[in-house]
């Protein structure tokens, strides 16, 4: 029993949050609000170089051959950076998708391009039809029943959804399923998409780990700058409360998150319940560091100049993303709640 | 150093072992509450059962009959202790809070007289910090201990000395320096509580039993030899290296866990008549458990590897009191009109010790330093919000 990151795995983390804070800064991602597609394509290309895409490909196509252990720290970091590319739909969804359906075809054709940020691929679940870059993708991984579906990005008719977040560019994506574009049905293609809609929960769930650390920075930066009444906001009490409720929160959710990415990478028992468990935790302290932070910035933190609504906005956005809390809420109970169901010191079947 | 959830084959064959022998030698009823002059005794003879099968202080060094366990050894301990129902550590102020300190700051003979009769419970414990004055503000202790020879004499009034009103000795820290401010100038110093000059006056608690006590030291004679650490070091040791260690020690996440189970449980049998917002909440408390439990195993990994905690002793003292009270709120929500029962009353039927452990639960986010206290401390010390 040793729950720890390595050191590898630690630096890797510090080097992406270095790399983001330079070349995804506030600046950049508003300059993208106004694009066709609201992508860069430098930056993209420039996280494959970092590795950073490829984490979950083997080696043979160009990835890391990592697992969701390896990866968590950084999709924390994405969430920290309110990155606007499609990491989780590409790199934590699509590139595991396609290395696990066992299509040597598809996995050579496809993966060397996605790791290396040469294309894109998004994933569609009936789970959440709102599809993250459907636009901009070079190849679509599309449910249809218990049937998974290739399609390339041209195939498909995408309908913008606009979302709060403007960084977040949603569509529902009219297709037409063909037997040429299958690529798994029946029990196969069914575990595939439990397993990618756990996956999908999980990035959420780390994503939301980074923005709520991001939102408590922004406050703590302002609150010791800003002076009320001759002194920092800051040194108030009220101000120390709130703030230092939200951190009580990120403490308690950051296991909860890792122990799920360690379920995911391992194929746990319980690894439904604890992807849900990890999100309906991570959006709780990410809802609550963007209603605290807007709070303690007070009237300049409701305007669209200051940055603050760029991580508020990805707060709420991944909050309902992928299943609400009440869904999560509800997941995790089934287990819990039910008859037969071991429960008690040590954890679930201890 | 990385990742792996699973236990080792030692660890599990540790857990079988504990599990075998609490099967074997917990009561099968609870004992009566150790806040009573009968319940203590009971409590303090099970301890000698615990410590006869080296169980009562499993991470102690061997030399003073513990078994030298590692923190996450101590978490499986605790999680079949707690699975197992057995009693409440009636001399945990001794074996987890002064115990390791005095490794840390006793002398070999200070380590030699006390640690044995701490371990077998023959000499329980209470700790005298607080003072009516000085309670969330610990530094402005007024109590005093004027050097005479080679004796302390002391004075003063300690107050909320948990497990007062039955134990035989007190730790306590005493102003030393008449002149000092604040953290300087203080003393920790051991007294025992038969000593001439010593009273002890038990309060009632809210549940009308005497859990702790007022204790009074009028021209009192310690030993110089019964000091822990240097003179004016009292604060230091008070607030020594070990100390997140310890609050992990007292704080279990079993004993959460074994709480959230009670509360499953409970909400089970109740379950045709509650609504959504009750299994709502029913799930939280368990989910709160869990990641109470993960945190811990997290902050038992870190320090095994040498890391070290700080001020993350605040965040966790929050939740886990929180967490506490919330069960609890949870658990009378579901008991109805008969959470007002106790459990005496004819219609009390399944309340059990719901009640009695909400009053408990209250006390969480009070002792050991307020909530707002840690919530400062949070602020301050690592989020880097300026000192008001």
């Amino acid at each position: 029993m040793e729950f720890l990151f390595s050191e590898d795995q630690q630096l890797f983390q510090e080097g992406v949050r270095d790399f983001l804070s330079k070349e995804c800064t506030p600046e950049q991602i508003r300059s993208l609000w106004d694009t066709d597609d609201g992508r860069s394509q430098g930056l993209w290309k420039a996280l494959g170089e970092l590795g950073l895409l490829g984490v979950l490909a083997s080696e043979d196509h160009g990835g890391l051959g990592g697992n969701e252990v390896d990866f968590v720290l950084l999709l924390e970091e994405a969430g920290r950076a309110a990155l606007s590319e499609p990491l989780a739909q590409n790199s934590a969804l699509a590139i595991p998708l396609i290395r696990d359906l066992g299509s040597a075809e598809l996995a050579n054709t496809w993966l060397p391009r996605l790791t290396a940020g040469e294309a894109t691929a998004v994933v569609g679940l009936e789970a959440d039809p709102l599809v993250h870059a459907a636009d901009s993708a070079d190849l679509l991984i599309l449910q249809h029943g218990s049937e998974l579906h290739a399609v390339p990005g041209d195939s498909v008719t995408c309908v913008r959804q606009e979302c709060n977040d403007f960084s977040r560019r949603l569509f529902q994506v009219d297709w037409t399923p063909d037997t040429a574009t299958c690529i798994a049905s029946g029990s196969q293609a069914e575990a595939l998409i439990d397993l990618t809609f756990d996956r999908a929960i999980l990035a959420a769930a780390a994503q939301q780990l980074g923005i709520c650390q991001q939102l408590i920075d922004l406050a703590v930066d302002y609150a010791r700058e800003r002076e009320q009444f001759g002194v920092p906001i800051g040194s108030f009490q009220a101000v120390k409360h709130m703030l230092a409720n939200v951190a009580v929160k990120l403490e308690f959710a950051r296991p909860v998150v890792y122990r799920a990415a360690d379920s995911v990478a391992r194929g746990g028992d319980h690894r439904s319940l604890e992807v849900s468990h990890a999100k309906v935790a991570a959006c709780e302290a990410a809802v609550a560091g963007a209603k605290a932070s807007l709070q303690v910035h007070g009237a300049i933190g409701y305007t669209w100049e200051v940055d603050l609504h760029l991580w508020m906005k990805r707060a709420w956005a991944l909050d309902v993303a992928w299943g609400t809390p009440s869904f999560h809420l509800a997941r995790v109970g089934a287990t819990v709640l039910a008859d037969g169901t071991r429960i008690g010191p040590g954890g679930l079947d201890a | 150093m990385s990742m792996d959830l699973s236990y080792t084959s030692e660890q599990q064959a540790f857990r079988q072992e504990v599990r075998s022998w609490l099967e074997e030698h917990v009561p099968d009823e609870p004992l009566p509450s150790m806040d009573t002059a009968e319940g203590f005794q009971r409590h303090r003879e099970w301890e000698r059962v615990l410590a006869a099968g080296r169980w009562a202080m499993v991470t102690w060094p061997e030399e003073f009959g513990g078994r030298a366990a590692d923190l996450i050894t101590w978490l499986i301990f605790e999680e079949e202790y707690y699975r197992a129902g057995a009693p409440g550590r009636v001399n945990q102020n001794g074996i987890f809070l002064l115990g390791p300190t005095l490794m840390e700051y006793g002398t070999d003979e200070q380590k030699a007289r006390y640690l044995p009769k701490m371990g077998t419970s023959e000499e329980v414990w209470a700790q005298g910090w607080s003072e009516p004055g000085a309670g969330s503000d610990m530094a402005a202790i007024r109590a005093t201990a004027v050097l005479d020879g080679d004796h302390y004499v002391c004075n003063g009034q300690k107050t909320w000395a948990s497990r007062g009103a039955f134990a035989d000795w007190i730790f306590c820290i005493f102003r030393t320096d008449p002149d000092s401010q604040r953290h300087k100038g203080l003393t920790f110093i051991l007294a025992p509580l038969d000593a001439e000059g010593v009273t002890v006056r038990p309060i009632e608690q809210l549940d009308g039993e005497t859990g702790f006590a007022e204790v009074f030291f009028d021209d009192v004679r310690i030993p110089v030899s019964h000091r822990l650490g240097e003179e004016s070091a009292g604060w230091k040791v008070a607030m020594s290296t070990a100390g997140f260690e310890r609050g992990l020690m007292l704080r279990s996440p079993a004993r959460f866990e074994a709480t959230a189970k009670r509360l499953v449980d409970l909400y089970r049998r109740h379950e045709d008549r509650l609504d959504g917002r009750v299994r709502e909440s029913v799930t939280r408390a368990w989910m709160n458990a869990e990641a109470y439990r993960l945190n811990t195993y997290a902050t038992a990994s870190r320090i095994i590897a040498g890391g070290s905690i700080g001020s993350e002793a605040s965040l966790n003292k929050i939740f886990w009191s929180e967490m506490d009270v919330q069960m609890h709120e949870t658990a009378l929500s579901i008991l109805d009109a008969r959470a007002q029962l106790l459990p005496r009353a004819p219609a009390a039927a399944d309340v059990g010790s719901w009640l009695d452990g909400y009053l408990f639960s209250l006390a969480g986010p009070i002792y050991a330093g307020t909530n707002e206290i840690q919530r400062n401390v949070i602020a301050e010390r690592l989020l880097g919000l300026p000192r008001s």
